[in-house]
């Protein structure tokens, strides 16, 4: 199997859904001339021109609020948002129309569109470009949540998020963007809901999703001196999300650490650690842990913005304590 | 490009428009009172609760504008939208019973009375969020566009929208693609309460049509005729390809801003001197002494009118409520 580019990985999947369905369309700011912020839509408009791949003006709100329509006039729109903390300015469209509109008109109106934005810290970008905000979606009903870690999930679950017929928030680490994997060639696709355990052990369960999954691994390498064996767990969709595959997990080792790299107040580690205390109280021989980014804007300073950000390190010491 | 008012677009339109279509235009107006003051009454009696705002005083201009537009049309609302949907063609009944919260309700009683949609008659919908709906607008457009059919969007919106964002960045997409898009400002100076002078630097708010480069024109609100000339225009326009148009119409809401307000800060004077050019009574005596229309015809387009509100009540009433095993329906398309 080809080993290539998380970026590419998403790049091969836009492509084939562009040529499968005359419906889905790219819009959003430099996706077309300049290929994408990300280099995410890098060659889409010499193929595919500028209808389907469509730079739009810097206006976020009404960016979003026009894939919302288009979906709503039976087009299947892909809008990028440039960076997610972009995306608070469209949080009107997100939020207000996209999420409740099914509903709200008795379920006579679909808005098939997705979201994609890039997100996460780690690159000294400072308070306004460095946030994860994945708990903003996950907070409401009738979005869905996606937010894949490997160049595979990343092909196969945006191919499935273009399929489906409810608005789906796609969050890309910016970190991930050159991680190579192997992916599958031509049609593959990851469904929603089914979280992936990408390394089985039986002592702690360390439940993560999208950049934070390969500090999980990384910490699960270094627990091996240690005699810890830990299971790692990459949820894939937030909303749905898949608390089954999680309880097995904690079934079998009874304790669990929940690393995401929102911040630690009211972020989706929370939810998730809530959600497993209702269903596996009876199972947890300790306190689910979080690791998260400390509830503090994002400072530039190098050293500052390590110790905001959950670390491997973090991730080692709480196994231990909980072993 | 802005346009002064066209002075003489209603003289024009009582031209093309035959007697069956001036009474059509009356009974549609006629219509939309009859089921506001229902409306306001079922309130008092507790039959309709939430937010509700009524549509009386601005009758001509939803009327005008749709009657321009074709079946396949899409309109897109605000929360006081009852006449827009009404006129696009819903049925009293559906509308009546989604403000009585019922299962029959048009949009199953989940909306409510600032939420009504209907995808067969592309009524794509009210919304409760003050300019959002002009994105949605702009994207009906693009659909359009993109699939290359002739239809058109027309998008209803209050003065208050216009200082937001959503309006500007709008009018620029839509400009600058050349969408079929007629935004349709209803002016009836106040955003709640807020005079639109204390909001707009701008009170001539067709000028903001101006810098996105599209046709501005204000027309009277209160005389269906213009706003229907207008629009018309603005249609053909749109559908040749050429892009979209403002329109402001001037007019005026004969209730407060919501069925909880008593309207203190607009003085009885003011008050009056509206209700005096009401939109329903100009047109029917204009359409009597000009156009000989036989006005025990109107008597009986308003007592048949009558007899329907009076239906649509009984419907609403007697219809079930939504079962409570539904609430967690419809959250998802994919559930």
């Amino acid at each position: 199997m080809p080993q290539i580019q998380y970026r590419e990985a998403l790049n091969q999947a836009l492509r084939e859904e562009l040529e499968r369905d005359p419906r889905v369309f790219i819009m959003g700011e430099e996706v077309g001339y300049f290929g994408g912020a990300f280099k995410v839509t890098d060659g889409l408009l010499a193929v595919y021109g500028e209808k389907r791949v469509r730079d739009t003006p810097i206006s976020e709100l009404t960016i979003t609020g026009a894939g919302v329509g288009a979906a709503m006039g039976g087009l299947k729109p892909i809008v990028e948002l440039m960076t997610i903390n972009f995306g608070l300015l469209a949080m009107d469209q997100i939020v207000n129309h996209a999420s409740k509109i099914h509903y709200m008109f008795g379920g006579q109106a679909k808005v098939p569109i997705v979201i994609r934005a890039p997100q996460g810290g780690g690159h000294q970008l400072g308070a306004q470009h460095s946030q994860s905000l994945e708990a903003y979606f996950l907070h409401s009903p009738g979005l869905r949540v996606v937010i894949p870690a490997t160049p595979a999930d990343a092909k196969g679950l945006l191919k499935t998020a273009i399929r489906q017929e409810d608005p789906v928030i796609f969050l890309e680490h910016e970190s991930l963007y050159g991680v190579k994997g192997e992916v599958p060639e031509g049609e593959h696709l990851v469904p929603f809901g089914v979280a992936n355990v990408i390394r089985e052990g039986k002592d702690v369960t360390i439940v993560s999703y999208s950049k934070c999954v390969y500090d999980a691994l990384d910490a699960a390498t270094a627990l091996e001196n240690e005699e810890i064996d830990a299971e790692v767990i990459d949820l894939r969709t937030l909303n749905p999300l898949d608390l089954k595959t999680v309880v097995e997990s904690v079934k079998k080792t009874g304790r669990a650490i929940v690393v995401y790299e929102g911040w630690r107040t009211g972020g989706a580690g929370a939810e998730i650690a809530a959600q497993l205390y209702e269903a596996a109280f009876d199972h947890l021989d300790a306190p689910v842990v979080r690791i998260a980014t400390r509830d503090v804007p994002m400072p530039y300073n190098k050293h500052l913005e390590k110790a905001a950000l959950p670390s491997v390190a973090e991730i080692v010491k709480a196994a231990e304590q909980l072993a | 490009m802005a346009l002064e008012r066209d002075r003489h677009a209603a003289e024009r339109a009582l031209v093309t428009l035959g007697e069956t279509e001036l009474i059509e235009l009356y009974r549609r107006m006629v219509l939309i009172r009859r089921f506001e003051e229902k409306v306001a009454e079922m309130y008092s009696r507790g039959k309709i609760t939430g937010f509700c705002h009524l549509y009386a005083g601005e009758e001509a201009v939803a009327v005008g504008a749709i009657y321009s537009l074709s079946s396949k049309d899409y309109v897109v609302s605000t929360y006081r939208e009852h006449g827009h949907c009404l006129t696009k063609g819903a049925s009293p009944r559906a509308v009546m019973a989604e403000l009585f919260g019922k299962a029959t309700g048009i949009s199953h009683g989940r909306g409510g009375s600032m939420h009504l949609f209907d995808p067969n008659l592309r009524f794509m919908g009210g919304y409760a969020i003050v300019g959002g709906g002009l994105p949605l607008a702009t994207g009906l457009g693009l659909s359009i566009a993109y699939k290359e059919e002739p239809e058109v969007v027309c998008c209803f919106f209050g003065d208050g929208a216009l200082p937001q964002g959503a309006f500007h960045e709008s009018l620029n997409m839509a400009s600058l693609w050349s969408l079929p898009v007629i935004f349709v400002c209803e002016n009836n100076f106040y955003g709640m309460g807020t005079m639109v002078q204390n909001a707009i630097c701008q009170e001539e708010l067709y000028r903001f049509a101006e810098p996105y480069k599209m046709p501005g024109v204000r027309v009277d609100g209160m005389d269906v005729l213009e706003v229907y000339t207008a629009v018309t225009e603005a249609v053909a326009r749109a559908r040749e390809g050429d892009g979209p148009s403002l329109i402001e119409a001037v007019t005026y809401r004969f209730r407060g801003h919501s069925m909880s307000d008593p309207a203190e800060y607009r003085s009885k004077r003011e008050e009056r001197i509206w209700q005096e050019r009401d939109p329903i009574k100009r047109f029917r005596s204009k359409i009597i002494t000009e156009h000989r229309v036989n006005e025990t015809r109107l008597e009986e387009i308003e007592q048949e009118i009558g007899a329907v509100i009076d239906d649509a009540v009984k419907f609403a009433d007697e219809s079930p409520e939504p079962a409570l095993d539904t609430l967690m329906k419809d959250v998802y398309v994919d559930e």
